[in-house]
């Protein structure tokens, strides 16, 4: 087998003197869809902020592409060609959708704009219509898309997502997911997905984690993890959804 | 206060008489103790009770008649406003947003020129305490609008640099004997070095822990220039500062002197306007650059940097370096300013450099709209320019007697001129953000005609 792209190794982060993160083991391959899912807590955001180094592991290792990353500054992190569209989405509310495109090409000089443009423009021809608006003007799934797609422009090897589905409409939701599998599917993107929304997270996802209180219980394929009457019972309400 | 009813045939009477005479009441009794009763030493130096019924009924009239015409004329228009749908722009106002600017700059260029030809007497005066200090301060506001306005780190000590551009002038000039082209940029850059002796420390604050920090580092600035009497020879400030030659030819009345070169007869208002155009070139060139640099990554950065720090990291923004740039920038162009203005005076003193100048600073980058450069300068005219037309209200000592001094009233009026600017223009005159990168199709939308959306 391979080296994974991402490796997380026994890394422990916490908040003070609050643990957040007891140990977790995680591996990412290049060209998979991997999820984790877990209660509100459980430590999800906290292990996909320390992949980029804030907070940082004071145990354990991060090894993304050969290269041990965990104690490296967020910006440098950044510019290995890992994205991230952070919780909140933190979209630049006052630029308007072009210029936020713009920063997040800034990232990789060596990436072509225009074609990058092209390409993510015509996974959200959303963006497209509101080129010139202010990014605050958008909507919440809008503002997620922008999100999404200015993590693309730097065209990231391995894009994080947190939680890409919070707060949107479960049409709008479903649009994200799918477009999440497309660009696995078609541009090979590797994609670690962090998700409340276990039942489309799992599916979409070639495997999955389940984090409860800063440890990993179980792991599996995401079709496997589904399938499980814990999981069922857990995250997904018993079966319905 | 009652609520006034207004309905689309006009306000109804009673309400608003009723109203109004609340508002005579009110202003009676808030007045009757500030206005009504001063305090006058009489022969003996006995403090005794004096009355000023005229003054305050004066006051009262004023106050009335205005509510008067708030409930009559503007409440009910406003009201029929809210009803009509925003008309579009028009092209008169669109072709003055276009032209401003180049009106703007082309009118200060010609400014002294045309003073000496429409009052040849008081020329001076105008060039100097109308052009030559609104100019300083539009200087000072475009450097910390590089700070406050696109960083968005609210920076309250921003006099410090004032004062280290100040007194690098003055030390280095009186010691050394160095000219002041030389240590233009010298003064410059040590005021950049202090800007980032200032960064390091503030690099993890934000917000009002920032402004806390920053206007610390300007009193402890002061303090040391105060404390410091060897040096800076303390409150009594350094004297005989040199003053700036034309590229070599002192303005004096000697036969080298600037004046007998050129064949004129010696006045002093040449040396005022070659100071006029000297700190014009330095506005034009701090406008220039922050142009330049906002459409450069870094200022591109500061701006990203001001909306979302975690998310800048996350693109691969070096927050630190991106935070030190624009502390060391803005203090630069504080110390061009602080040597000019040494440069100008001739005197400096710690007394100078207080908050009430970094407040003054803040004030005009804030209410000219954070980041509008445009913004700041009619920000700066109104305030510096407003305070010095307040000393030139002499015929108000007509109405208010001999002992009126306008000048007393200039914070008061400040504070109600910012409180009136917030509430109609909450984001400052010049609101608007122009996108720093130029497309086919500009659509520019205003602050005002939308709310931050953050879900």
């Amino acid at each position: 087998m391979t080296e994974p792209l991402l490796s997380i190794r026994g890394v422990k982060a916490s908040y003070g003197h609050v643990a957040a993160l007891k140990g977790v083991d995680l591996d990412v391959s290049e060209g998979e869809i991997v999820t984790l899912i877990g209660a509100n807590g459980a430590g999800k955001s906290t292990l996909m902020m320390t992949v980029f180094g804030k907070p940082r592991a004071h145990a354990g290792q991060i090894i993304y592409s050969g290269e041990d990353i965990t104690r490296r500054p967020t910006h440098l992190i950044a510019r290995m060609r890992i994205a991230q569209a952070p919780e909140g989405r933190r979209i630049f509310a006052r630029m308007s959708v072009y210029e936020n495109l713009q920063m997040g090409a800034a990232v990789n000089p060596d990436a072509d704009f225009e074609q990058n443009l092209e390409h993510v423009l015509g996974l959200f021809p959303r963006l497209a219509q509101r080129l010139h608006q202010r990014g605050g003007t958008l909507s919440g799934g809008e503002q997620q898309m922008l999100a999404i797609a200015r993590a693309l422009m730097g065209k990231p090897r391995l894009l994080l997502l947190d939680e890409p589905s919070l707060g949107l409409a479960p049409l709008i939701a479903q649009q994200i997911f799918d477009i999440i599998h497309e660009l696995n599917a078609r541009d090979r993107l590797t994609v670690f997905l962090v998700e409340q929304n276990a039942y489309h997270a799992l599916k979409l996802a070639h495997r999955g984690y389940v984090m409860v209180n800063g440890l990993i219980t179980m792991a599996g394929s995401g079709r496997d993890l589904l399938e499980r009457p814990e999981v069922k019972a857990a995250y997904l309400e018993g079966g319905r959804h | 206060m009652p609520e006034i009813s207004t309905t689309s045939t006009g306000p109804q009477f009673g309400p608003v008489f009723k109203d109004a005479a609340a508002t005579a009441a009110i202003s009676f009794l808030m007045f009757l103790p500030l206005i009504g009763f001063i305090t006058v030493q009489d022969i003996r130096n006995v403090l005794v009770l004096d009355t000023r019924w005229t003054l305050l009924f004066i006051l009262v009239a004023l106050i009335t008649a205005g509510r008067l015409a708030y409930t009559l004329v503007l409440l009910p228009r406003s009201a029929r406003r809210a009803h009509r749908a925003p008309a579009p722009a028009s092209p008169i106002v669109a072709a003055i947003g276009r032209w401003f600017t180049p009106f703007v700059v082309g009118f200060v260029i010609v400014y002294p020129i045309l003073i000496m030809g429409l009052v040849p007497g008081g020329a001076l005066k105008w060039v100097d305490n109308f052009g030559i200090q609104i100019l300083i301060y539009v200087m000072l506001g475009l450097g910390l609008n590089i700070v406050v306005g696109l960083a968005g780190l609210l920076d309250l000590g921003y006099v410090a640099f004032y004062a280290v551009g100040a007194y690098s002038y003055a030390l280095l000039a009186k010691t050394f004997g160095f000219s002041f082209y030389m240590l233009l940029p010298l003064a410059g850059c040590l005021a950049a070095f202090w800007g980032i002796i200032l960064g390091f420390p503030v690099l993890r604050l934000r917000g009002d822990y920032l402004a806390i920090v920053t206007l610390a580092f300007g009193e402890i600035i002061r303090l040391v220039l105060v404390n410091w009497v060897d040096l800076t020879n303390g409150y009594a400030g350094i004297s005989g500062i040199p003053r700036p030659t034309f590229f070599g030819i002192p303005f004096n009345a000697n036969d080298d002197g600037f004046a007998a070169v050129f064949g004129l007869p010696f006045t002093p208002i040449y040396r005022t306007i070659f100071l006029y155009y000297l700190i014009l070139a330095l506005v034009l060139l701090t406008a220039f650059v922050t142009i330049r640099l906002r459409r450069l990554p870094v200022g591109r950065a500061w701006e990203a940097l001001r909306e979302d720090e975690i998310a800048c990291r996350s693109l691969g923004i070096n927050t630190t370096s991106t935070k030190l740039t624009a502390f060391s920038i803005g203090a630069m162009f504080g110390g061009f300013a602080g040597s000019f203005f040494a440069a100008r005076q001739g005197f400096i003193s710690p007394e100078t450099f207080n908050f009430l100048e970094s407040a003054t600073i803040v004030a005009i980058v804030v209410l000219g709209g954070m980041g509008s450069q445009i913004g700041v300068a009619v920000a700066a005219v109104a305030m510096v320019g407003g305070t010095e037309i307040l000393r030139e209200l002499d015929w108000l000592k007509d109405i208010f007697g001999q002992e009126f001094d306008p000048g007393q009233y200039r914070m008061l009026l400040f504070g109600f001129a910012m409180v009136i600017i917030m509430v109609f223009k909450p984001r400052g005159l010049v609101s608007t953000r122009e996108p720093s990168v130029a497309l086919t199709e500009r659509k520019m939308i205003s602050a005002g005609m939308v709310k931050e959306g953050h879900g």
